[in-house]
């Protein structure tokens, strides 16, 4: 971890160009100015029209907001991506192997490894899914890590997403998007492609079919309905492989089965790709309120049913207070040492941790234990002097509540401005498919890019952008 | 098919539809106050009366203004049936139903809600009118032609042409119950001025003048424009136009293994007792009788529909 020297990707640290942006780097000497700005505009219109718009909570009057995209493509060579998809495809069998474990014999608690509150109190845990085996002994069908970048080979994990990770219709339509307006990019650059996303996933989830299916699995996409943040991305999932988007009120447990009204009565799903979180998924067993779930899926589910994607309770993998125990997990499951770093933790709820925390808040990033979007978190080293001792007060009522990371000095990217190639800091959300048949890793992913000069708030609900993602052939 | 998607495809439709016979209905109501043919005033209330709207419209002004109609059948939020409503309902359907329709189709009717909204988005002054309005029938023509173009002819496309010609049908015969007076017998059989304006203005709400003078060259009268708008089984807005649609359609769709669907039957019966006939009959039955019979059944249809393919439960 170096403080000292922002890593930019294209410019290193040295202001020596990097190999994977040689040839980008001729072909935008030789771009004129304006024609790039023309290209950006037409970029935003492409996105109107197809109408990649994503909601923001708490904001009725701006319903509908485009997510700005920046034309300057993040690019990775293709041995710096070797050694990172092998890092994840080891993550996140260690994530599956830790939840099979979690609501199987525990084995890890066991050895020692952590401590039994870590599950016991927490709040994530589901213990419905005790015991349940799900078919194909799968509970993470589809993951999102957050990855950032410090140096030349210096990549941290600074999140699992194993619930309901998004992004992934802008992974899609970035690389749409460049292709339409840079085809000459694309000839001079051999760009690995990403565009089999869908087609991979609905082999996925179908591979995946409980013991009740017959003939092809049917799948189905499960959104909360058009008022969604992610409704966009839901409709586009469904739509590129070719499935049903259904929403709560469109389903009901018919002969054991979950089934789907269709105009010629009801139809049995096997997969359900669901995009609503544990709590609303059935209002029997869980939330009572819930119109967004299936009253009565849980007991299809354990009856082995229908197959639920990702499985319920996949939560207590990717929480935050469970992250900082990801080395000793991956050991533990793997037997290797991990390929991929974790960013060092302190969990506010030891004594010793919570008193160096408050001790150093100013340089700390401290997050919510359950908190997600970039809500709820101190970055200390831009936190006024008000902030600082608003969040010591929340530490000390609810140490449990938070962990707290040293600030990174994350990687930066050009991105285009008014000035040409300026920097901006970056991360990275690679999405993987895990199947009985293996785990892909899809080579790219979704970059998330802070617009403010020297911002590290890369998320959309706060004014982050996005790029295409370059993975290149070696 | 998921029922609801076909719930939101036929509302896609209709409200396409609705989009543009109201826009139509402004065209034809500013045409006849500005050529001061008519009674421009009580020519409005008849545009709010055939777009249902009149109630509605009440409750909101106390005067009838020219100025305060058009902007109520264009931009009007709080009616559900404007132009700029009826075209946000339709863009709200498609993305209910993205995944059922093209990819044209979806990104043709965005491009019509943001042509729309942008164009309606202040009150619209007589001078641009009549290109605002061609603006945005280009647009829904635009998601048509896509509809036509790039639609698999299944299911899917049955339910945007149920909900495209019971729409349609609806329309025309609110046109008609409206104007009925003028279209009676007892009207002189040589219309005088006023007639004529009345009866090339019911042709004009429903773009039927050309296809009119077609047929029927300069003998308009009103028994001929009842045949046409009613009876007139090649004429694309005549009810019995429609209702051939609507049957064909409600045929593809089948009905599994039930015999005959309910909604089915309906149509049939609708045609077979009331499109089959001289136009004479129609006189015998009573005009004004005959219309609000027509409504009757294209609404029961319509709930017919929603209950056979399981819109809502």
């Amino acid at each position: 971890m170096t403080d000292t020297q922002i890593f930019d990707e294209m410019w290193g640290s040295d202001d020596s160009l990097r190999a994977p942006y040689q040839k980008f780097h001729d072909w935008f000497g030789a771009e004129d100015a304006a024609r790039l700005r023309a290209k950006q505009r037409e970029a935003e219109e492409l996105f109107r029209l197809t109408g990649i718009t994503f909601n923001v909570y708490g904001r009725a009057e701006a319903e509908e907001r485009l997510i700005p995209f920046d034309i300057i493509p993040r690019i990775i060579s293709g041995a710096e991506w070797l050694r990172l998809s092998r890092g994840i495809e080891q993550r996140v069998r260690a994530l599956n192997a830790f939840l099979a474990d979690i609501y199987g014999g525990q084995e890890i608690i066991k050895a020692g490894r952590l401590p039994a509150e870590m599950i016991a109190r927490n709040e994530a845990f589901l213990p419905h899914m005790i015991g349940v085996a799900p078919p194909g002994d799968v509970y993470t069908h589809i993951v999102g890590i957050d990855l950032v970048r410090t140096g030349p080979g210096e990549f941290y994990v600074l999140e699992d997403n194993a619930r309901t990770p998004s992004g992934v219709s802008y992974m899609l339509e970035n690389r749409e998007t460049m292709l339409q307006m840079f085809p000459e990019l694309f000839s001079q650059n051999r760009v690995q492609p990403v565009q089999t996303y869908p087609a991979d996933l609905h082999r996925s989830l179908a591979a995946c079919a409980p013991a009740a299916t017959t003939g092809d699995p049917v799948v189905a996409v499960l959104t909360p309905g058009i008022y969604n943040s992610a409704y966009f991305e839901h409709a586009f999932l469904a739509d590129q492989m070719g499935v049903e988007l259904v929403e709560g009120h469109d389903l009901r447990i018919v002969d054991g089965r979950v089934a789907m009204r269709t105009t010629r009565g009801y139809t049995p799903i096997d997969v359900l790709y669901r995009r609503v979180d544990d709590d609303f998924l059935d209002p029997l067993n869980f939330n009572p309120d819930s119109q967004l779930g299936v009253a009565g899926i849980m007991d299809v589910y354990r009856a082995g049913g229908i197959t639920i994607a990702n499985a319920p309770g996949t939560g207590i993998a990717d929480d935050k207070a469970i992250y900082s125990y990801m080395p000793e997990i991956v050991e533990f499951y793997t037997g290797e040492r991990p390929l991929l770093e974790n960013v060092p933790t302190w969990r506010c709820s030891e004594p010793e941790a919570l008193a160096y925390v408050l001790d150093n808040l100013s340089e700390l990033v401290v997050k919510e234990v359950h908190g997600s979007g970039g809500y709820g978190m101190l970055i200390g080293p831009t936190a006024t002097k008000k902030d600082l001792a608003a969040f010591r007060k929340k530490l000390r009522a609810r140490p449990g509540n938070y962990i707290a990371q040293p600030t990174l000095s994350l990687s930066t990217v050009p991105i285009f401005s008014r000035a040409g190639l300026t920097p901006r800091h970056v991360d990275l959300r690679p999405f993987v498919l895990v199947s009985p048949e293996g785990i892909r890793v899809t080579p790219g992913g979704l970059t998330r890019v802070a617009l403010k000069k020297g911002s590290l708030v890369v998320n959309s609900s706060q004014g982050g952008g996005t790029k295409d993602t370059w993975v290149l052939e070696e | 098919m998921l029922g609801k998607t076909a719930n939101g495809l036929f509302w896609m439709y209709r409200y396409l539809e609705r989009a543009e016979n109201i826009a139509r209905l402004i065209e034809t109501g500013q045409r006849i106050a500005l050529t001061r043919l008519g009674d421009s005033d009580a020519e409005w209330r008849s545009v709010l009366e055939s777009a249902a709207v009149w109630p509605g419209y009440q409750a909101q002004h106390e005067e009838l203004t020219k100025e305060t109609a058009i902007d109520y059948l264009l931009r009007a939020r709080d009616n559900p049936s404007s132009v700029m409503s009826c075209i946000a309902q339709a863009r709200h359907n498609a993305r209910l139903v993205r995944t059922a329709i093209t990819g044209e189709v979806w990104e043709a009717t965005n491009a019509a809600y943001m042509t729309a909204h942008d164009a309606l988005a202040r009150r619209v002054s007589e001078r641009d009118l009549p290109g605002v309005l061609g603006t945005i029938r280009q647009h829904t023509a635009l998601v048509r032609g896509m509809t036509h173009g790039t639609m698999l002819r299944n299911e899917i496309y049955d339910f945007a042409r149920i909900g495209t010609f019971l729409e349609r049908a609806d329309n025309t015969a609110r046109i008609l119950d409206v104007k009925y007076y003028v279209l009676l017998p007892s009207a002189r059989a040589v219309g005088t001025s006023l007639d004529n304006v009345q009866w090339e203005t019911i042709l004009r709400s429903v773009s039927a003048r050309g296809g009119f003078r077609m047929e029927y060259g300069g003998r308009a009268g009103p028994r001929e424009i009842t045949q046409f708008l009613i009876l007139d089984k090649r004429m694309p807005r005549s009810l019995a136009f429609c209702a051939s649609k609507l049957r064909d359609n409600l045929r593809y769709l089948g009905t599994g293994d039930s015999g005959t669907a309910p909604s089915l039957q309906k149509v049939n019966h609708m045609e077979r007792m009331y499109l089959s006939h001289e136009v004479d009959a129609i006189f015998d039955y009573g005009l004004h009788d005959f219309i609000q019979k027509m409504l009757d059944l294209l609404a029961d249809l319509s709930r017919q529909i929603e209950v056979d393919y399981r819109f809502y439960e």
